[in-house]
């Protein structure tokens, strides 16, 4: 318990809640329960994929296709509920997922097989992704009024007072909680990124749970990607244009070591909160949201430098100053 | 080299694992050449040899990190194939490697049981059974523990500790000890003989890596030995002397001869006055004259490399000066140290020393492309000048001075790394450990360069774990203990009853 | 060993010049000639000198930041906010120029801002040995973040007439003067790279920076002043592309920075440090700024031709490892 208290993940929930209350201390509507549970629901999309991200880093590479291939498996998904506009939900997310997770797969096979850095390989991943859903749509947009009606209203339908959105959000955490502290897997996440030599030694193949990690990251781009284009009702080249940093950013934020074997899911999950709590209350404080940016650059930074101050390592102590003393 | 005459010296018990035949080869070296190994259950069997004999790599075939070429292994007779370690480790092949092989991130628990974790419902990870089986092999091997902790925080002889557990959480017929003792204190050393008793009595093979005799003629009831990838000799401990072993090893007698030289020993170039650092080293007085060997003697962990880094200006101090022909100096960056003349060759050389991607002329005048260069512009010529009038003077081999030096034998790259300091003419030079892992014939030839650098009026720091080392090369030699220097010798004081009773603190010094 | 058959050891054993042509760089001008070749049999349009010459535009600036990149990439960091320092800078000129101050003042301002926020990054990374991705990925918002906060949706005009030149000027008939500062800058940072002191500590670091740090180099230093000429450089590529627009928006440069790490990859930098070369960055330009025009006069839309440069960089890559993987 006092382990988690002095963590960076109670470090960053305390600087939310300031936030928070400062927020609140001028503009109280801001945290009645309907607002923050509209807030949770803005930010479901970026929990979703810094969680996929998150696992990503872990294991000492990066996804910067996650945006472009939300928004290639969201246009696949539009097309296909124009094709089809009576199929059942559950098959639309399960072809959003499958489809998303190919993409990862992808990504993953040649990090894995071909060793290419996975900036590289997702760096071009990502411009080849938005350049296909070019190819499928000659640049128009699928827009609201040909999506059927099931289809949009899938994530804001209501259960128990919360869109389903939120609730994917709050499984995936649930679940990704799970797999990473009680799977095997998981473990290997953690393993393969803090010490790849050693875990090669304990038997872990780290090549193949950087692709396992692509492959995740994939999947909730994926689902990610019908989410977003059924919410926001629209589908076209550019959705989430730049979104990956974001991503990358709500890890940062989250306490994820860019140089690997550290991160938690609560992190991400924090991480992309303060980055919601942020978007959706410069509106209401009256700060011009093209604020907004600078403010969670500086966020990364602060983030980055005390994430750094936290993780020095600890030399080894020769000198014995207790004898001395005595 | 038949390796079968050795087996009718051994007992006729079956083997709890066997390998014969193994080769394994790689771009370039043969790191294995048919060599054989048993091991016997309840029994300790040392395997002996020098650095880059092919000791490592068996282990790494015996864990299934490596394939090899050729051989087999026989696991209780029945050939087996180790093609991950995974495999290795359910058929109860478990190693404490020489290397760190640990997560610093994870809990005690979480290391010990990575990648066999024990499985409960929905096949999950069963975490309160990983709690109590860790708490109960902790307890086992008499650690003081907590599964829960998280390994960082753990200190050095804890983390090892952490890895034995590992080690013994699978249920393993063979453990594999390779230098188990090199980072551990005495206390610690008679603990691990306690449990290795105890894993003989469980019927365990084990297999002993160490380059410490009286260790192995401590505990080992079987010995093998191997050279340059071969296997030249095995046989029971009882059968042998510590003579004939270190015969086997290095395939003569050892009498290893230092140069003889003549001492001209000139004026005080270096003054090193209350050296001071948080947490290593603490109270550093010493000073070094032209021409002088001075050897630096301790254990390992005494603060002799973190001292010499300081020096080197990599480290920061907290206190303390340092003169340099008399007149103060202010290093703080290995640039700077260059600048006044002191250089350093580290122990480290593929990470520290030498730039394994870049070709030897560059490497070699990296440190001194001010004298090569006109304006900060290179002039090729001059610097393939002065790379060749260096690399020659070291006797260095290679195909060609634009060949990498990651191409290089250690040996080589040593000289390599020698030349590159050479060339900055310095007035200090400070060796860290010069002939470890190198082959007997290279250490003859660093010995021999470093009398004729002292001759040429160099002044030589000498870091070196070796006694005879020390013994042999030194004009006066410092012992280091605990981050403190405990003793300073003359020539006439150095022995290696002095050395060995001063660095482990059994004698105290008295100016 | 006696004296008299003391080894030789030959300075090289291949040629410079056989070295060269095995080169990545050979590889890649074959697929500039090809494309070149391609491009003018597809399209009547193409071998026109002042189309040629218009294509240009859309790589030179880009271009000048790829070498400094390069050099970053080479020591083994990156800076991702390049694109963002052009924003920045750009929108400091605006706003310089909006209270008339000249187009003497207007360079200096561009070049200033551009030096100060190469600075900002190379402290961050040197100061606090912090990641340079991540640190970068910080300053690409918050760069962009500060112009967003000035501009809002708005633009700045009205520069002095005369500040036109840089993005606009012809020095002599269809030659540009970007065109000429970039060919001038390729030969200046080739220089720097592969012929001075500088440049051998830079592919020292990159190849083990903690070999180079106890070789007596200033590690450190080298890589403050690699993200000062990147600032620098993004510095004048904003001078450039504000004069050739003749505006600023806070989007302006919007993703360059992923094409130009694509540029710099492309040009045989290796992205983890320690190998690659100006002439090979040099015709990856020409080869992107090729494949764009050529598209473009097939009519093919810009956002196909980001998947051919896409593919073209994976496939680059890829091939040769494919290729060592098959063979084995």
């Amino acid at each position: 318990m006092r382990r988690l208290i002095a963590s960076r993940e109670a470090l960053l929930l305390l600087a939310i809640a300031i936030v928070l209350g400062i927020i609140a201390s001028r503009f109280p509507a801001f945290i009645t329960p309907t607002n923050l549970a509209s807030v949770f629901n803005d930010t479901s999309p970026l929990i979703l994929l810094a969680i996929g991200q998150m696992i990503v880093i872990l294991t000492k590479c990066i996804d910067l296709s996650v945006a472009a291939n939300l928004a290639l498996t969201g246009m696949v998904v539009s097309l296909v509920n124009i094709a089809i506009p009576d199929m059942p939900i559950i098959f639309t997310m399960l072809i959003a997922i499958s489809f998303g997770t190919v993409l990862g797969m992808f990504n993953g096979v040649l990090v894995w097989k071909l060793d290419i850095p996975p900036i590289v390989v997702t760096l071009g991943t990502m411009t080849i992704f938005r350049g296909i859903i070019f190819l499928l749509t000659e640049g128009k947009w699928v827009n609201s009024h040909e999506m059927s009606d099931k289809f949009k209203a899938f994530p804001r339908a209501d259960i128990l007072g919360m869109p389903v959105l939120s609730w994917i959000a709050i499984i995936v955490v649930i679940l990704f909680m799970i797999v990473m502290s009680r799977t095997k897997l998981g473990r290997a996440f953690y393993a393969a990124g803090g010490n790849p030599h050693a875990a090669t030694y304990a038997g872990i193949n780290v090549g193949r749970t950087q692709f396992w990690a692509f492959t995740i990251s994939g999947a909730l781009a994926g689902l990610t990607g019908y989410l977003w284009v059924s919410r926001f009702a629209v589908a076209y080249v550019d959705v989430a244009a730049g979104f990956e940093l974001t991503v990358v950013a709500a890890c940062v934020i989250g306490g994820v070591s860019i140089m690997g074997g550290i991160g938690t899911v609560h992190g991400a999950l924090l991480g992309a909160l303060f980055l919601g709590i942020i978007a959706n209350a410069l509106p209401v404080v009256n700060i011009s949201p093209f604020w907004q940016m600078a403010i969670s650059g500086s966020a990364i930074i602060i983030a980055v430098v005390l994430n750094a101050q936290a993780n020095r390592v600890k030399g080894r102590i020769i000198l014995k100053r207790a004898e001395q003393a005595t | 080299m038949n390796a079968g005459k050795f087996t009718n010296t051994l007992q006729e018990e079956s083997p709890s694992i066997e390998l014969t035949g193994i080769t394994k080869t790689f771009p370039g070296v043969r790191a294995l050449s048919e060599v054989s190994l048993k091991l016997y259950p309840g029994k300790v069997t040392a395997l002996v040899g020098e650095n880059g004999a092919g000791k490592s790599t068996v282990v790494k075939v015996l864990t299934g990190i490596y394939q090899p070429d050729a051989g087999k292994i026989l696991l209780e007779n029945k050939p087996v194939k180790f093609f991950t370690p995974q495999i290795a480790e359910t058929n109860g092949v478990t190693a404490i490697h020489q290397e760190t092989v640990l997560f610093d991130e994870l809990s005690v628990a979480e290391n010990i049981f990575l990648g066999h974790e024990p499985k409960g419902r929905f096949g999950l990870i069963d975490r309160s059974v990983m709690f109590a089986r860790s708490e109960e092999i902790l307890n086992e091997i008499g650690a003081n523990i907590d599964p829960k902790a998280i390994l960082k925080d753990l200190g050095t002889a804890n983390k090892h500790l952490v890895a034995i557990s590992r080690a013994l959480s699978i249920d393993a017929r063979v453990v594999i000890m390779d230098e188990p003792t090199a980072a551990l204190s005495q206390k610690e050393i008679d603990e691990l003989y306690d449990l290795i008793e105890t894993l003989k009595s469980q019927d365990k093979a084990i297999l002993f890596i160490s380059h410490k005799f009286n260790e192995i003629f401590r505990i080992a009831d079987f010995y093998t030995v191997y050279r340059d990838g071969q296997m030249v000799g095995a046989g029971e401990i009882d059968d042998v002397s510590e003579p004939e072993l270190v015969k086997l090893m290095v395939g003569r007698d050892v009498n290893q001869i230092f140069p003889a030289r003549e001492r001209k020993i000139g004026e005080r170039v270096l003054e090193v006055v209350g050296y001071e650092h948080p947490t290593e080293f603490s109270e550093i007085d010493f000073n070094l004259r032209r021409g002088e060997i001075l050897g630096f003697y301790g254990l390992v962990g005494a603060g002799r490399s973190e001292l010499m880094q300081a020096l080197f200006g990599i480290t920061k101090t907290s206190d303390g000066s340092i003169k340099i022909d008399g007149a103060m100096a202010s290093i703080r960056s290995p640039a700077d140290a260059v600048d006044n003349g002191i250089v350093y060759v580290p122990e480290d050389r593929g990470k520290q020393g030498a730039i394994g991607a870049l070709p030897i002329f560059q490497n070699v005048t990296l440190p001194s492309l001010s004298k090569t260069s006109q304006n900060g512009f290179i002039k090729l010529a001059e610097e393939f000048k002065l790379a060749r009038e260096y690399s020659e003077r070291l006797d260095l081999r290679a195909a060609s001075l634009d060949t990498d030096v990651g191409n290089l034998s250690g040996g080589n790259q040593q000289k390599v790394v020698i030349a590159k300091w050479l060339a900055t003419k310095p007035k200090v030079i400070i060796l860290d450990e010069p002939t470890k892992g190198i082959d007997i014939g290279s250490k003859a030839a660093v010995h021999e360069f470093m009398a004729e650098l002292a001759a040429q009026g160099l002044a030589v720091i000498m870091v070196s774990s070796e006694i005879p080392e020390i013994v042999g090369m030194s004009d006066r030699a410092i012992v280091m203990r605990e981050g403190r220097i405990v003793a300073e010798l003359s020539q006439l004081e150095i022995t290696p009853e002095s050395l060995v009773s001063y660095a482990a603190g059994i004698r105290e010094y008295v100016t | 060993m006696t004296q008299e058959n003391k080894l030789i050891i030959p300075d090289r054993l291949r040629s410079p010049l056989e070295q060269r042509l095995k080169s990545w760089e050979s590889l890649l001008m074959l697929v500039a000639i090809t494309i070149f070749v391609a491009n003018s049999f597809a399209s009547p349009y193409f071998l026109n000198a002042w189309n040629l010459s218009d294509a240009t535009f859309n790589f030179t600036e880009k271009a000048m930041i790829a070498f400094a990149m390069a050099l970053l990439i080479i020591s083994g960091e990156i800076d991702l906010s390049v694109a963002s320092i052009i924003a920045l800078a750009s929108t400091a000129m605006g706003a310089a120029a909006q209270v008339g101050i000249g187009t003497e003042g207007l360079i200096l301002v561009g070049l200033t801002v551009g030096l100060m926020c190469g600075a900002t990054n190379g402290v961050l990374v040197t100061r606090f040995g912090l990641p340079s991705i991540v640190v970068t990925i910080g300053t690409m918002s918050l760069f962009r973040g500060i112009s967003f906060i000035i501009l809002g949706d708005q633009a700045y005009r009205g520069y002095p007439q005369d500040f036109a030149y840089f993005g606009q000027g012809y020095l002599w008939w269809v030659i540009s003067f970007e065109f000429i500062l970039f060919i001038i800058l390729a030969i200046v940072y080739g220089i720097i790279l592969h012929m001075t002191n500088f440049g051998r500590a830079v592919y020292a670091i990159g190849n083990n920076p903690t070999g180079a740090l106890f070789s007596g180099i200033r590690v450190n230093r080298v890589k403050f002043i690699l993200f000062l000429l990147t600032g620098l450089m993004s510095g004048v590529a904003a001078i450039c592309l504000t004069s050739r627009l003749g505006s600023t928006r806070p989007s302006i440069a919007f993703g360059w920075e992923l094409e130009i790490v694509t540029m710099v990859v492309l040009g045989g930098v290796n992205i983890l440090g320690g190998s690659g070369s100006i002439p090979g960055v040099l015709i990856a330009a020409f080869v992107m700024g090729l494949v764009t025009f050529g598209l473009g006069l097939l009519n093919v839309p810009g956002i196909v031709m980001s998947i051919v440069i896409g593919a073209l960089l994976i496939s680059v890559i890829a091939l040769p490892r494919l290729w060592s993987v098959w063979r084995t």
